[in-house]
């Protein structure tokens, strides 16, 4: 199915409040193995400069991809999610997220093309505190794969 | 700091997969079931992409010496991951050189992930804050 070529380039609402928390950083940071004191002791954080435990350069696409479904779960894309695979992700860090951040996302899709059959969406999330500081902007290109290749 | 990092291997198996899962909220069941995963044409259950990606962010934070250091970091997801349901799961090996060294004085990091020598990713890099 073709997606919406109409959806490049359009920005939506503000998306409600993530309130960071450290467990949840915790959590992650064992998720991946990562046992370094800064991801797990807000004293050890604090002594390397961090308000509280850091959270690791990938945490944010815990918060940004549930916050992307505003865009890829729009029936009106016609992205069909069982064909969908990751096809490239980046990140540009203002600063690292760290818990107690109240970060609202801003999505933004701004790349739509299609080769080979196959369908390709770069969507762009900015995710910035309550306050309107920026914090990182995270690039993610889905493939919706073609029917002969699904 | 080495120009290259000692390739370090990291073991992938279910049980990590379903921990990914919980705190990652990706919960996509090509990444615990072999039967939806066949069902789509992969080989069976398969790594998240993500968490691939997070495996190499811990060589780049490590090679960074901290994880505010790093400015950008991108990937192109090449080949899936898949993880066997066994004890040993799969092996992922993560290189990371240094490409060049910015004006600004920061480092671009060229990245490789493989797994049973393919490389899984391409277009994998990072920049780090010079220090």
């Amino acid at each position: 199915m073709p997606l919406d070529q109409t959806f490049v380039g359009r920005t939506w609402p503000p998306t409600e409040t993530y309130l960071v928390g450290r467990e949840k950083i915790r959590e992650f940071a064992r998720a991946i193995g990562a046992t370094d004191a800064e991801y797990h002791d807000p004293e050890a954080a604090r002594a390397l400069g961090y308000p509280d435990v850091v959270a690791p350069p990938t945490f944010p696409v815990a918060i940004t991809m549930s916050a992307s479904r505003q865009v890829i779960g729009d029936p009106a894309l016609g992205l069909d999610y069982s064909r969908v695979v990751h096809g490239d992700q980046r990140f540009a860090y203002t600063r690292p997220v760290v818990a107690g951040d109240a970060l609202v996302c801003v999505n933004s899709v701004d790349e739509i093309t299609t080769r080979g059959g196959h369908w390709f969406i770069t969507t762009r999330t900015e995710v910035r505190t309550e306050a309107g500081e920026p914090v990182v902007t995270v690039w993610s290109k889905l493939v919706q794969r073609g029917e002969e290749n699904a | 700091m080495a120009d290259v990092s000692e390739p370090q291997t990291f073991r992938v198996t279910r049980a990590d997969l379903v921990r990914y899962a919980g705190a990652s909220g990706d919960f996509n069941p090509i990444h615990w079931s072999d039967r939806v995963a066949t069902g789509v044409g992969l080989p069976g259950v398969i790594a998240h992409g993500m968490f691939t990606m997070a495996l190499v962010g811990r060589a780049v934070t490590a090679w960074a010496g901290a994880p505010d250091a790093v400015k950008e970091f991108s990937v192109r997801f090449a080949r899936p991951v898949p993880v066997p349901d066994t004890d040993e799961g799969t092996e992922v090996v993560v290189t990371a050189t240094v490409k060049e060294v910015t004006e600004d004085g920061d480092t671009k990091l060229a990245l490789t992930a493989t797994c049973h020598g393919d490389k899984v990713l391409s277009l994998a890099q990072a920049l780090v804050r010079k220090r």
